[in-house]
């Protein structure tokens, strides 16, 4: 999604190709994975064969302690060639993963490497896009709210706006999945979520920083996000939810064994979707406009370029829809699972 | 797509997001939803009492209407009234005249008659007065001598009996 450094990347290899005598093939897959993949830093662009990126910090919690420093120690090494040293540790970053070097790194057969690695708790890319989406969120939405006080009439400006989504969430949303009595302990939740996984599929369109991040294509985030829904799911069900789900009603005794796996499991599998479709959904869009746009470096043509671009702003125009589309189906199927749970059986 | 260091954007994701979520629906969602559902149920209740105002409304002008025509009943009922009044009093006041004239004509004739039978009367009165008048000079003249008053015995006699 990232035009700009999509550009510089491509430059950059160029760059390559000139250094090492066209012994290096254009490889898209490798451009892909680099951007819809977390990182250490925040790339902005490339100029004349360097790669202009915020530093971001890394967050490690090894065994002596917590310790921290600037991504920008490593120089951009993703192969553990620089040994960064705190605390009396040393640490070398290897394809984004921060390993401990004392006594040099040591590769298995497979080039993986095979030294142990703290725990990181860095403010990568995808954190660092979270943060940006949380304080746009708060910034967006603390006026409206405050608006409302100095204005009892019809709302104005970006409350008129925003207005029409947060009765849609709730009116199209809620209210049906959960019912009338019981939707308004929901609302909080369902809106945050709405509106994070809009502005965070968004922002994966912006195509410069500080935006470029796409939260929803990382399925640690996604995951977070359903697992969330499916804690709410199973604290606020009701007797006949969980009476469902171990003592199915209308199901002979003997079944029992077989429908309290396989109804446990789907307690599971729903979240599970959730989770799955959300990345795959954006990742996906992700990787067709990249592709299409590697197209170009893979012939080495500018003639395929329109047809490119042209196929690439059809499938960003159709991504703005689904990122509007995927918060809306996260959201539905969240208020659909919550309502299951809180439903009352007559 | 391999992950690496999941512990970071997970650990980040819950902080931040249950962050966000409290901030929000403090001061966001709780603020926003209450001002959306009072100012509902300000513009139901401002609809409500449009519509009541509307059949009050409707009601004031049936009852106006049901007034207009009351009283167009009455306006009618009263020239009606006047009408017969009128007519009643012009048959009434005809009916007067006719009496009194006929009234008046009687005692017209009754005047006329008694005035004329007054008149004839005197007339006969004088008539007779005059008769002896008459009668005295030409008694006088007459029974001058012995045949003339023989002739006018004869006369008169024959006289009376043709009256």
């Amino acid at each position: 999604m990232f035009f700009v450094s999509l550009v510089a990347t491509a430059q950059e290899h160029e760059n390559t190709h000139n250094e090492e005598a066209n012994d290096e093939a254009f490889n898209p897959t490798e451009l892909i994975n680099h951007h819809t993949k977390d990182s250490h830093e925040f790339h902005i662009a490339d100029w004349n064969g360097h790669a202009i990126s915020m530093p971001l910090p890394v967050i490690l919690w090894t065994e002596n302690g917590l310790v921290t420093f600037m991504s920008s120690e490593f120089h951009h090494d993703e192969e553990g060639k620089v040994i960064v040293e705190k605390n009396g540790m040393k640490f070398a970053r290897v394809h984004d993963q921060i390993y401990y070097a004392d006594g040099g790194l040591n590769f298995d057969e497979e080039h993986h490497v095979t030294n142990e690695r703290p725990l990181n708790f860095s403010i990568t890319k995808n954190v660092f896009t979270l943060m940006i989406s949380a304080i746009l969120m708060l910034l967006i939405f603390i006026p409206v709210a405050n608006s409302y006080k100095k204005n009892q009439r019809a709302p104005k400006g970006i409350a008129g706006f925003m207005e029409p989504l947060i009765v849609f969430v709730r009116d199209d949303i809620a209210r049906p999945n959960i019912g009338e009595k019981k939707y308004k302990k929901y609302m909080p939740y369902l809106l945050t979520v709405f509106f994070l996984i809009w502005i965070g599929n968004l922002f994966g369109l912006i195509p410069f920083f500080p935006f470029q991040g796409t939260l929803t294509n990382d399925i640690l985030f996604t995951g977070v996000l359903a697992t969330f829904t499916f804690l709410i799911t199973i604290f606020s069900g009701n007797k006949s939810y969980w009476g469902h789900i171990f003592a199915t009603p209308g199901v002979p005794k003997w079944l029992l064994p077989i429908m309290i796996p396989v109804e446990v499991l789907g307690m599971f599998t729903k979240p599970f979707a959730l989770m799955i479709r959300l990345f795959a959904n954006i990742t996906a869009g992700h990787i067709i406009i990249l592709s299409l746009l590697s197209l170009i470096f893979i012939f080495e043509s500018a003639a395929v370029s329109p047809i490119s671009i042209g196929f690439s702003l059809f499938m960003y125009g159709l991504e703005l829809l689904v990122a509007a589309l995927q918060a809306y189906v996260f959201t539905l199927l969240s208020a659909l699972f919550i309502g299951q749970a809180v439903e009352e059986h007559h | 797509m391999n992950i690496t260091h999941p512990e970071s954007l997970i650990f980040w994701s819950i902080i931040v997001f249950i962050i966000l979520f409290v901030l929000l629906r403090k001061y966001a969602w709780k603020p926003i939803l209450g001002a959306v559902n009072s100012r509902e149920e300000s513009i139901n209740k401002a609809l409500s009492a449009a519509d009541d105002a509307r059949k009050e409304l409707q009601n004031l002008q049936a009852d106006n209407e049901k007034l207009l025509q009351e009283a167009r009943a009455e306006r009618d009922a009263m020239i009606k009234e006047a009408r017969e009044i009128k007519e009643k009093m012009i048959s009434e006041a005809k009916e007067e005249a006719g009496a009194q004239a006929d009234k008046m004509i009687k005692q017209a004739q009754q005047t006329i008659q008694s005035e004329k039978q007054a008149a004839v009367a005197e007339l006969k009165n004088q008539v007779a007065a005059l008769s002896v008048e008459i009668a005295e000079k030409v008694v006088k003249s007459e029974l001058s001598s012995k045949d003339k008053q023989l002739k006018l015995v004869n006369d008169m006699l024959e006289e009376v009996t043709l009256n």
